[in-house]
């Protein structure tokens, strides 16, 4: 049976992971191929990188990173931030990637999502939306989260699929930092509205959460602080999923 | 020698790692390699176009008795049609390729394979092992005796049970990733290079 997918975020600047890690075991707690070697261990089934490096200069230190990466990781793993064109997208894939994401550009220019979609495959393309209530609708927003779009997050969904979007990425900027769960929701939304896969993110704090957002149809769920602080082992996470029905990969 | 085939599409890295191999599309350094993988991921058609030259080479080597080990599209390869474009497969199997129908394509995660068979590549991997898969078709083996492995995918409400391993003497071929499949698929490597 295909498994629900745990999935861990990394956020990378200059080749480095910045947010604070804790794990007394990693020699170089901002070396991001350790921290994924170790997710790795535990069983984690897929890491997705997030270069938050703002300058087009700078992108020769991610390219430098996702080949490290491909050479040492063995599960899947997605790569995004600030990324712009085709051109962009072939790089990092033929560096080792398995996926690349876009967000701010696919909302600047929709083409992009069609084009990116026949040069790489849709199963290799992922459309990350961040998304926050407005009182009437969940609107997208782009920028890492400061410009709001006008644009409804449930029909944004619709249509990267219609574009040839492989996968849904999806952000709650209202669940997000606060480790009190998924937005159940706007996820929920968003799973019925499309029928490509999409991974829930923001707000995990308990392997709870989890099964909230697997029960209502999401395919993979994303989390950052809960396993970089080690709260919860990803190991953990998984024997109570399993114990819950949720089918998940256990070696 | 383990010869892993470059198609040009891709990165190889990490199987070149885990198998201490070497990455050529030289008929020649084929053709000394002690054992061959043909990793591939892309269309059928625009891969067996680059495949053409070596062609000869490899069915050569495969009749030799050679380890030979083909991954995802490496797998297809083996077969003699495949309905995503024209173009003749190796024909080293009968049977064709055909595309998922009723469920949501491409398959894409990890996917449990169920041993058919005793097969050296599942040696100390248990039955029911979580594999990676990203793949829109599948292989159809007129001989079902070659199959050393099944997966069951379901959804939108149907269900497709397809070949996910096949073995036959010194060939080997895989519909899933055993490079992005963590310790199970490091396994299935690790086995290879032993035989």
């Amino acid at each position: 049976m295909l498994a629900r997918r745990v999935i861990a975020a990394l956020d990378i600047k200059k080749g480095r992971v910045v947010k604070g890690i804790k794990f007394q075991n990693i020699r170089d707690a901002g070396d991001p191929i350790e921290l994924a070697k170790r997710y790795e261990e535990e069983g984690i089934d897929e890491i997705v990188f997030l270069d938050i490096t703002a300058s087009y200069e700078k992108r020769r230190i991610l390219l430098d990173l996702v080949k490290r990466v491909a050479e040492e990781i063995y599960v899947p793993f997605t790569v995004g931030g600030g990324i712009k064109s085709v051109e962009e997208i072939r790089e990092i894939i033929k560096s080792g990637a398995d996926k690349v994401f876009l967000n701010t550009a696919a909302v600047d220019n929709p083409g992009l999502v069609k084009r990116a979609s026949k040069v790489v495959g849709s199963a290799n393309l992922v459309i990350a939306i961040d998304a926050k209530w407005n009182g009437k609708y969940w609107e997208v927003y782009t920028h890492g989260g400061r410009k709001a779009r006008g644009i409804d997050a449930i029909e944004w969904a619709k249509e990267v699929e219609r574009l040839g979007a492989g996968e849904i990425l999806l952000t709650s900027m209202d669940t997000d930092g606060t480790q009190r769960g998924f937005d159940i929701p706007l996820t929920k939304a968003v799973v019925e509205a499309v029928d490509i896969p999409v991974i829930a993110s923001g707000g995990a704090g308990s392997p709870e959460h989890f099964y909230e957002a697997f029960k209502i149809g999401a395919t993979a769920a994303l989390a950052a602080s809960i396993f970089h602080y080690g709260k919860y082992t990803v190991r953990e996470l998984k024997e109570y999923l399993t114990e819950k029905g949720i089918p998940v990969r256990m070696e | 020698m383990i010869a892993i085939v470059d198609l040009g599409i891709g990165n190889l890295a990490n199987v070149r790692k885990a198998l201490d191999g070497v990455i050529t599309s030289d008929p020649y350094e084929i053709e000394k390699a002690e054992k061959i993988v043909l990793p591939g991921v892309g269309n059928f058609g625009a891969v067996m176009e680059k495949l053409e030259p070596l062609r000869g080479v490899i069915l050569d080597a495969i009749n030799d008795g050679k380890p030979f080990l083909g991954i995802c599209l490496g797998l297809q390869l083996l077969f003699e049609w495949s309905e995503e474009s024209e173009g003749k497969g190796l024909g080293v199997f009968k049977g064709n390729v055909v595309r998922f129908k009723g469920v949501r394509t491409p398959h894409i995660g990890w996917n449990q394979v169920w041993q058919k068979k005793d097969c050296p590549l599942f040696e100390g991997i248990k039955d029911g092992a979580y594999f990676y898969f990203v793949h829109s078709y599948y292989v159809n083996p007129a001989d079902e005796s070659i199959i050393a492995g099944v997966t069951d995918y379901q959804s939108k409400g149907n269900e497709v049970i397809f070949t996910s391993a096949v073995c036959k003497d010194n060939i080997f071929g895989v519909q899933f990733h055993p490079e992005k499949s963590s310790r199970a698929g490091l396994r299935l490597l690790a086995n290879f290079r032993r035989l």
